[in-house]
């Protein structure tokens, strides 16, 4: 990975790096050359691996108190809340900090939407994020139907329920998935097995996505490929560690404002009322940050082609790389890709709002329009723009974007604005 | 078009707190009598728990289990705390099945402080058949379980009204201004001068709501004192790391020509 040979100073490190060169890879880590013009949407990779790790941390403990099973887990969340030293702390911190991560995951998706990061040769990092961010999805989902609560109970049962779309053998999938013929007992344990397990996937694949972004090495706000290490990049340390942990902290004042002073805003309040098959919720909604895809779903009005659709709303980003094909990274440089980036963050947006409404009159509505939109913005905007959008002219490096010469003014003055 | 988009997410966010009001379908919006307990520094009125305890155990426990709480609860730093001694002869006043014992039978015993709540009814169908076939929801964390919250269940208790005209009520259904539907099964559980405060406080109905709602907020949430002083804490910590972190970054990115 590293270009230069490294030797440790001692002889037992010298020794030990000969026959696991750990030492080696600390050292590459330190000094990976990073551009120096990185502004704070960077930040939130750090972010997503510290997440990450509170996630595992904090579920791990939890694991240690909760009961999964139908008739106590309900109970034995209660248990943890009351009785089990600072129990209430380390859940309220795990059940925040998935929305967290999420909040997180999202800045991170759309700021490599914004400066094109997905690009060539960096298709295989965007690629695993996206495996990354599905596992998130499935992860969050069977943590929250854990406590076996209302709505852990029916968003469990909406959920499965939509592999019975499949035609022919999606019945006989959803009894499989279930272990019986509702949302029951066997289903819990099953989904806590596999809640225990998609971290650690998770875990692994996150390395594999270091991995391959140390390969090309960051892009940047310019989006332009640097020579490294130059006097366009910084050592990863001291100067990105010490800006992520600025950012991090910064990202954990306002965790902590949700975990201290409102545990409960992001969740459903009848997720305090404990499973019961016999009484539907009178609204069964996900949790805020499936609600996009909620969408999706429920403004097609055939199931199957329902399903196809928020599962395509997926696999589209997963081609991404090859639906815009234009040369040039950053929006910075794009005028028009600029403004149609910001009117996909208003369509998402839009999508969420209207998946915590009710599917009908004008919402109904708006969720149509606005899935239309946001296949329409993958499907056609993006290849005809990355034909024939008129770009402008990129800088040869970060330190002399001037000398480069072909920088425009009005170019200059909008990478102010979005540094 | 970005500080539209800026705009337009600050409107979804404002929206939030309404999103969910379409569930409430007819229902007055509650009212909210100033709570001790809302805030970074909220704590719970001493005085108000244990007057609130003493209306729930006395007026709503008849069909209310509470089955998540414990007697020993009662004496907890944050809570209620009735003294060691108190909560024993709370406690006592309560019989629990035991067993089996040596010789194999179950025996009836006085509660003790690690006993959860006894349970009004023996289970589910039995407090829903003899409560005309509405299940009296379990207290433990019904503040929680509510939009609307301690609100909620304060303005809920206080919505009891004649039906307006045109609205007619089957037999064992009542008119409450704040319950989705306006429809409740509940009878008006509170009237004035049901309790008789140790502490010689007017029981009036405001009064007793009051109280039993603070009582329910701090049986849904019996660290919240303890979570909102160590918030407090972190939050100020966090602050003062950040601005070091903050200096530190600085300086360490004055040696390279570029803004952080």
């Amino acid at each position: 990975m590293s270009n230069h040979e490294y030797t440790p100073n001692s002889k037992f490190g010298k020794w030990f790096n000969d026959r696991l060169p750990l030492l080696t890879l600390g050292k590459h880590l330190t000094d990976y050359p990073t551009p120096k013009n990185l502004n704070y949407w960077w930040t939130f990779g750090g972010i997503l691996t510290f997440c990450l790790i509170t996630q595992i941390v904090t579920g791990l403990i939890l694991a240690m108190h909760y009961v999964a099973h139908a008739d106590l887990a309900f109970g034995s969340v209660e248990h943890i809340m009351r009785n089990v030293n600072y129990g209430w702390l380390i859940r309220y911190v795990h059940a925040n900090g998935a929305s967290m991560f999420f909040l997180a995951v999202y800045i991170h998706i759309f700021r490599s939407l914004y400066y094109g990061s997905y690009k060539s040769p960096r298709e295989i990092i965007w690629i695993l994020g996206m495996i990354i961010y599905i596992l998130m999805m499935a992860a969050a989902f069977m943590g929250y139907v854990l406590p076996w609560g209302q709505m852990s109970f029916w968003g469990a049962t909406v959920i499965t329920n939509l592999f019975s779309a499949i035609p022919l053998v999606g019945e006989s999938i959803v009894t499989w998935l279930w272990g019986g013929y509702s949302v029951d007992n066997p289903t819990l344990t099953r989904f806590f097995s596999l809640h225990y397990l998609i971290p650690f996937l998770i875990l692994g694949l996150v390395v594999l996505h270091i991995w391959a972004l140390h390969v090309p090495g960051n892009n940047n706000p310019i989006g332009i490929d640097l020579k490294k290490p130059s006097k366009d990049t910084v050592p990863f340390h001291p100067y990105i560690v010490i800006k992520d942990l600025f950012a991090l902290l910064i990202f954990l004042i306002v965790f902590a404002f949700f975990v201290f002073y409102s545990p409960n805003i992001l969740g459903h309040a009848d997720n305090y009322i404990e499973a019961n098959p016999m009484v539907t919720p009178a609204h069964i909604v996900p949790e805020w940050y499936l609600l996009p895809f909620y969408a999706i779903l429920r403004s097609v009005p055939d199931k199957l082609l329902g399903v196809i659709a928020m599962f395509g709303a997926l696999f589209i980003l997963v081609i991404l790389p090859w639906l815009d094909t234009s040369k040039t990274r950053s929006a910075i440089f794009r005028p028009l890709y600029k403004q149609f980036y910001w009117f996909l963050v208003a369509d998402v947006l839009i999508l969420g709002y209207v998946g915590a409404m009710p599917a009908e009159g004008i919402y109904l509505l708006a969720a149509r329009v606005a899935t239309a939109y946001y296949f329409a913005h993958f499907l056609i905007i993006l290849p005809i723009l990355s034909r024939k959008e008129k770009v402008l002219d990129v800088p040869l490096s970060i330190t002399e974007p001037v000398l480069g010469g072909a920088v425009s003014a009005s170019a200059v003055r909008q990478k102010k604005d979005k540094l | 078009m970005k500080k539209f988009v800026i705009i337009f997410f600050f409107l979804i966010i404002s929206n939030l707190t309404s999103i969910s009001s379409f569930s409430a379908e007819k229902a007055a919006k509650p009212m909210s009598p100033g709570w001790s307990f809302k805030g970074f520094f909220g704590t719970f009125d001493r005085a108000s728990l244990q007057r609130g305890y003493q209306v729930y155990t006395e007026v709503c426990a008849s069909c209310h289990s509470m089955k998540h709480l414990s007697y020993r609860n009662l004496s907890q730093p944050g809570g209620p705390e009735f003294s060691k001694e108190q909560v024993k002869i709370i406690a006592s006043q309560f019989e629990v099945r035991d067993g089996p014992n040596d010789d194999g039978e179950m025996f009836d015993r006085p509660a003790r402080p690690s006993d959860n709540f006894v349970s009004p009814y023996a289970n589910d169908k039995e407090a829903t058949a003899a409560n005309g076939g509405a299940y009296p929801p379990d207290m433990s964390v019904l503040v929680k379980a509510r939009k609307g919250g301690a609100d909620y269940i304060y303005s809920l208790l206080l919505g009891y009204d004649e039906p307006p005209e045109g609205i007619s009520l089957d037999d064992g259904v009542y008119y409450n201004k704040y319950m989705a539907g306006n429809k409740i099964k509940m009878s008006n559980p509170l009237s004035e001068g049901i309790v008789e405060y140790a502490d010689g406080t007017k029981a009036s109905e405001e009064q007793m709501a009051k109280d039993v709602t603070t009582f329910l907020t701090w049986a849904a949430e019996p660290h919240l004192e303890e979570r909102h002083k160590i918030g407090f804490r972190a939050i100020v910590y966090l602050i003062i790391i950040t601005i070091l972190v903050y200096f530190s970054m600085k300086k360490i990115w004055s040696r390279v020509e570029s803004e952080v």
